[in-house]
């Protein structure tokens, strides 16, 4: 997969020779056997799967392969799953209480493949699972159908009191009940549009950076600028996981205790 | 897609950034032809991560922090009572250490007093030795000074005896000696 981008960009890079951009052919879907070009159908094995399938070893390999020893004492790896499995714990615990302990396998495999789809994505010539909406969507709509509808479930039509403010004044309740509505039904999309939109910049950015260093005389400065975007996205990677996955903690409180 | 590479072919002078091509195919996250392929594999993605998290990853550690948790208060419980006992053994030591001070100090005041008794014995034993040996001076003492006086009024007489007869006088040896000892009475 690896050498096939390669490929790719030597290609244009022969067929171009000058100050070319191409910020997004890193984002595009290529099968990974096969000629480039052949259709993609659902069950096709893509650059997608590949990397989504690195996303599960690593979380194989920290969670389950660092945990082998079962130590007290723990190892490195074992040490950091922990870190994981306590930091994912406390916030859920933190945001949604004892109740939204259940949950928790959820939340954790959110953002574990979030975590290591954006980490995987900073590899050089990687691609980057969590930049296309079509991910990110799926994501966002499960959370909010299964938000919403474990909301009905755990509190049936008293979950609608989530978007009715008690201690409003009676005349603006209508209102405020209208704009909660609106915002509520915002949050997939603001929800999936966050994630896939900061890995889009970041990368599309280091991408057109790079371009210039085809100009010698601006190729230090590209070099440069390549590297702060790439601390940049680093901790974006990092902040935007951990973004997903409280958010996905506040709705899922939201749907455990609609009342304000 | 072959839309995507047909625009890719670019001329040397041609500075093209594919996302100026907005909503065109050059943004392959909005070719809707990937979708279906991108939201099956994430599909299954989630479905085995969880499914290798909630059967192995998180209930092992789980367990392994819960018994550390474990581990950490036996420890606690243990290193408490080792205190304990270290504090009772040190009462034990203070109160040992309390007995043998004050048997010793019995033991000293009895020796004391032991010796005191002794000595007080000895004291008197040594007491009345020399009262009786004073007793007995003193009755030599007497005796001594019984004689020196019975010697002085014989003397006296023998004397007077003789100056009365170098004065030539007769006389009656019966009334010199009465006229000495009247002296000698007087006197004493």
């Amino acid at each position: 997969m690896a050498t096939e981008t390669v490929a790719v960009v030597d290609g244009h890079a022969e067929e171009a020779g000058g100050l070319v951009f191409h910020p997004f052919d890193q984002f595009e879907v290529k099968p990974l056997f096969g000629e480039i070009g052949d259709p993609v159908s659902w069950y096709t094995i893509t650059n997608v799967t590949f990397w989504m399938a690195l996303s599960v070893l690593c979380v194989i390999g920290l969670l389950v392969l660092g945990t082998r020893g079962r130590a007290v004492i723990p190892s490195r790896i074992q040490s950091a799953a922990e870190l994981v499995y306590g930091f994912v714990y406390k916030m859920v615990e933190d945001v949604t209480g004892k109740e939204g302990l259940k949950y928790f396998p959820w939340i954790m495999t959110l953002f574990l493949f979030i975590l290591f789809s954006n980490y995987l994505g900073l590899l050089p010539m990687a691609f980057t699972t969590t930049s296309h909406i079509a991910v990110t969507a799926v994501l966002a709509l499960g959370v909010f159908l299964g938000v919403t509808i474990l909301g009905f479930v755990k509190n049936g039509m008293a979950f609608l009191g989530l978007f009715w403010m008690k201690d409003a004044p009676l005349f603006l309740r209508p209102i405020i009940a209208i704009i909660e509505v609106i915002s509520y039904f915002v949050r997939p999309v603001s929800h999936s549009i966050r994630l896939a939109g900061n890995l889009v910049a970041g990368h599309a950015m280091i991408k057109v950076f790079a371009g210039f260093a085809a100009i010698a005389a601006l190729s230090p400065l590209s070099v440069l600028a390549i590297t702060a975007i790439y601390g940049l996205e680093v901790l974006v990677a990092g902040i935007q996981a951990y973004v997903f996955t409280i958010l996905t903690c506040i709705y899922l409180k939201d749907a455990l205790h609609p009342s304000h | 897609m072959e839309d995507a590479v047909a625009t890719e072919i670019i001329t040397a002078d041609e500075v093209v950034v594919h996302g100026a091509e907005a909503a065109g195919p050059g943004m392959p996250q909005l070719d809707v032809s990937s979708f279906p392929n991108q939201i099956f594999w994430l599909l299954v993605t989630l479905g085995v991560i969880y499914f290798v998290l909630s059967r192995f990853a998180l209930p092992r550690i789980g367990a392994v922090l819960a018994e550390r948790a474990g581990t950490i208060t036996n420890d606690i419980a243990a290193a408490e009572e080792l205190r304990h006992r270290a504090r009772e053994a040190e009462t034990a030591y203070d109160k040992a250490l309390a007995d043998a001070r004050s048997e010793a100090n019995r033991i000293v005041a009895e020796t004391k007093a032991q010796i005191q008794a002794d000595l007080d014995a000895e004291m008197e034993k040594a007491d009345a030795q020399i009262a009786a040996k004073t007793a007995e001076s003193q009755k030599a003492i007497d005796e001594i000074r019984d004689n020196a006086a019975r010697n002085v009024s014989e003397v006296a007489r023998d004397v007077a005896r003789e100056i009365v007869a170098a004065f030539g006088a007769d006389a009656d040896a019966k009334k010199v000696d009465a006229a000495v000892d009247a002296k000698l009475g007087e006197r004493a």
